[in-house]
C-alpha cells in the first residue's frame, strides 16, 4: 500500500468515526474535525489513543458510528471489573468480518472440502460466531457444537470426520487428553489443522497439540474492539500471523512513540471500512513487533509476532522491558524444569536485582551439586541470551512457591514495596 | 547399594526439618553427607529399605533420588584408604564423590563411593575381590 492510498484509507476511517460522539470530542482536541485535517501521517499519530477505558466511559454505545436501526449485531466482552465492552456491526461489517476471516482460512490451506468444528463459546463473545461465518463465507461446512461436552465433541469429530477444529488451545489439549478416555486414539480422527486462539500459548504448547492431535496448530488472533478473531492469523508457512489488509498496525513503545518495523512494543490497531464500531489507533494492550512484506502463502502486507506478553505485565529493570513470558521462555527452553517460578525485583543501592526462583523437581534434580551448578548456570544464560540482562537463578525446593487459587502470582517487585513504605 | 539423596534449600533449620522427618519415619540413617553450596544443598544418606522411604519422602513433597552407590571396607591405619583408592584408579574407576562412616559393631572403617561408571566399577570390585 502506498502512503497516499494508506492516508486515503485513514480518512475514510476518520470520516466514518467523526459520526459517534466519543470520537468527535476527542479528535477535537487535536484540531481534527474533517478528514481532511489529517494530511499527512504525522497528523494522523497525533490522534489519541483509544482504550477499554473508553468504552467503559462511554457504555453502551457511545463509540457506535451509525444508528441503532442499521446495527444488526452486538457482541461484548465480559468485564472483568465492572462493565462489558460492547461492541457493533451493521450488515456490512458481518459480511466484512466473514470475508477476512475466509481470507485468514485460506491462508491457512483450509477449503470448502474441509470440516470445521467450532468449538469456541457462541454468544456475546466473538469468537464462534466470527469463525463460523468465516467458515460459511469459505464454503467449508461448519459444525457449530460451541465450546464444552468433551465428550459429545469428540464422539462428533470422529462421526462427521472434522478435518479443522477451532477452539482455544488449552481446550485443544484438554480434547487431547480425554481421548483416551473415549477409547479413541487420533488415528480415529481427521483433523489436520487447529486454529487456536483467545488465550496466550507457547510454542512448547504448540509442539505438544501438533504431536498428540496429529495436526498444524495454528495460531488466530483478535479482539472483539477491533472486529473478533481473523483481525491476523498464521499461514502454513509459520513466519508470522498475517494482519488482514482491512487493518493498519502501529507499534509504539510506552511512552506512545511509533517503533519502526520490527521492533517490539504495544500493538495498536485502526480499522478500514468499519462501519458499526470503527476502530482509531485501539490500543490492543498485547505486545508484539510487526514486519511489513509479502510472503509465498500470497500475502502482502503486515505481520506480526506471536503476542508473547500484555502490557500490564511489564516490568522496567534497569531500564530493560521485561516480561515474565520471555522468563518462562527461557525455563522451558532449557528444560526439565516444571516452571514453577517466581521473579523478584528489587533495588540494591542503585541497581535493580533480578532473582528468578525455580522449583527443582524429581526431572530437574541431580545427586550431583556440579550438576546443579551446571543446571543453574543454564538458566542464567539463557535468561541474558533472552533479555540482555543478568538474572541470579536460586533453585528452591518444591512447593516452596505459594501457590494462589487463580493465575499464578509470577512476580514480586519489591521496589515497589519499598517506595510505598 | 543404593543411596538417598534429598535436594534441600540452604535456609535456617531445612536440615533439621529434613532430619525430623526421618526420625518421625522411624528411619536409621547409617551414613551420611551433606554437600552444599551457598543456596541449596544435598543430603546424601544411607538407610534400610532405600526404596520405601524415598516414597515416603516423596509424599512429604521431598525431592529425592535414588543413586547406586558402593561401600568399601577400609583397612583402619594409615593410607589404607589410599592403598585401595590406588587400585579402583588402576582400573579405570573415575570418582564422583565419597564420604566415610564407621560401622559399629566391629568399628571397621568404610566409604560411600559414587562412581562415574557403574560397570567399569563393578569390574574392578570383582577383580580386586573388594567388597
Ligand atoms: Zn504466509
Amino acid at each position: 500500500m502506498t502512503q497516499d492510498e494508506l492516508l486515503l484509507h485513514l480518512r475514510k476511517t476518520i470520516e466514518q468515526v467523526l459520526k459517534a460522539p466519543y470520537y468527535k470530542k476527542k479528535l477535537a482536541e487535536v484540531g481534527i474535525y474533517y478528514p481532511g485535517d489529517v494530511k499527512s501521517l504525522e497528523d494522523f499519530r497525533k490522534i489519541p489513543l483509544t482504550d477499554k477505558e473508553a468504552l467503559r466511559q462511554n457504555y453502551p454505545f457511545g463509540l457506535f458510528a451509525e444508528p441503532l436501526e442499521k446495527m444488526v449485531r452486538i457482541h461484548a466482552s465480559s468485564g472483568t471489573t465492572g462493565k462489558p465492552t460492547v461492541v457493533g456491526y451493521t450488515r456490512e461489517d458481518i459480511q466484512l468480518w466473514a470475508k477476512i476471516v475466509a481470507n485468514g482460512l485460506r491462508r491457512a490451506g483450509i477449503t470448502s472440502n474441509d470440516v470445521v468444528q467450532v468449538a469456541y463459546g457462541y454468544g456475546l463473545f466473538t469468537g464462534g460466531m466470527g469463525l463460523h461465518y468465516g467458515c460459511e463465507e469459505l464454503g467449508a461446512l461448519v459444525i457449530p457444537i460451541s465450546g464444552g461436552n468433551t465428550q459429545r465433541q469428540l464422539m462428533l469429530m470422529r462421526d462427521f470426520g472434522s478435518t479443522v477444529l477451532c477452539c482455544t488451545p488449552s481446550y485443544a489439549l484438554y480434547l487431547a487428553d480425554s481421548l483416551g478416555e473415549e477409547g479413541m486414539t487420533k488415528e480415529d480422527l481427521k483433523l489436520r489443522v487447529g486454529i487456536f486462539g483467545a488465550e496466550p500459548w507457547t510454542e512448547q504448547m504448540r509442539a505438544e497439540i501438533e504431536t498428540r492431535l496429529g495436526i498444524r496448530a495454528l495460531d488466530i488472533y483478535g479482539l472483539s474492539e477491533t472486529m473478533g478473531p481473523g483481525v491476523s492469523l498464521e499461514c502454513l508457512k509459520g513466519e508470522g500471523l498475517h494482519i488482514d489488509e482491512n487493518f493498519y498496525p502501529e507499534i509504539l513503545d510506552k511512552d506512545g512513540n511509533v517503533l519502526p518495523e520490527g521492533e517490539t512494543g504495544e500493538l495498536v490497531l485502526t480499522s478500514f471500512n468499519k462501519m458499526g464500531f470503527p476502530g482509531l489507533r485501539y490500543r490492543t494492550k498485547d505486545i508484539t513487533s510487526i514486519t511489513y512484506g509479502s510472503c509465498t502463502c500470497g500475502h502482502t502486507g503486515w505481520t506480526m509476532k506471536r503476542v508473547s506478553a500484555r502490557v500490564d505485565d511489564m516490568l522496567i529493570i534497569r531500564g530493560v522491558n521485561v516480561f515474565p513470558s520471555q522468563i518462562e521462555e527461557a525455563i522451558l527452553s532449557v528444560g526439565g524444569i516444571e516452571p514453577h517460578y517466581l521473579i523478584v525485583v528489587d533495588r540494591e543501592g542503585n541497581l535493580d536485582t533480578l532473582e528468578v526462583q525455580i522449583e527443582v523437581n524429581a526431572a530437574s534434580f541431580n545427586d550431583e551439586i556440579r550438576e546443579l551448578e551446571e543446571l543453574q548456570q543454564r538458566l542464567q544464560t539463557k535468561i541474558h541470551e533472552i533479555l540482555n540482562i543478568a538474572a541470579r537463578v536460586r533453585l528452591v525446593e518444591p512447593k516452596s512457591i505459594p501457590r494462589s487459587e487463580g493465575k499464578a502470582k509470577r512476580v514480586i517487585d519489591k521496589r515497589k514495596e519499598k517506595q510505598l513504605s | 547399594m543404593l543411596q538417598l539423596s534429598i535436594f534441600l534449600e540452604n535456609a535456617q533449620g531445612r536440615l533439621a526439618d529434613a532430619l525430623n522427618t526421618l526420625a518421625d519415619l522411624q528411619v536409621n540413617i547409617r551414613a551420611l553427607s551433606l554437600a552444599d553450596t551457598k543456596d541449596y544443598g544435598v543430603l546424601r544418606i544411607i538407610v534400610e529399605n532405600p526404596e520405601e522411604v524415598a516414597e515416603k519422602l516423596r509424599e512429604r513433597n521431598c525431592v529425592v533420588k535414588i543413586t547406586q552407590v558402593w561401600v568399601l571396607k577400609v583397612p583402619d591405619s594409615p593410607g589404607g584408604l589410599a592403598g585401595q583408592l590406588n587400585k579402583l584408579v588402576a582400573e579405570g574407576v573415575n570418582v564422583e564423590y565419597m564420604y566415610g562412616f564407621v560401622e559399629k559393631e566391629n568399628e571397621q572403617a568404610q566409604v560411600v563411593l559414587r562412581v562415574r561408571d557403574a560397570e567399569i566399577m563393578q569390574a574392578a570390585m570383582d577383580k580386586l575381590a573388594l567388597k
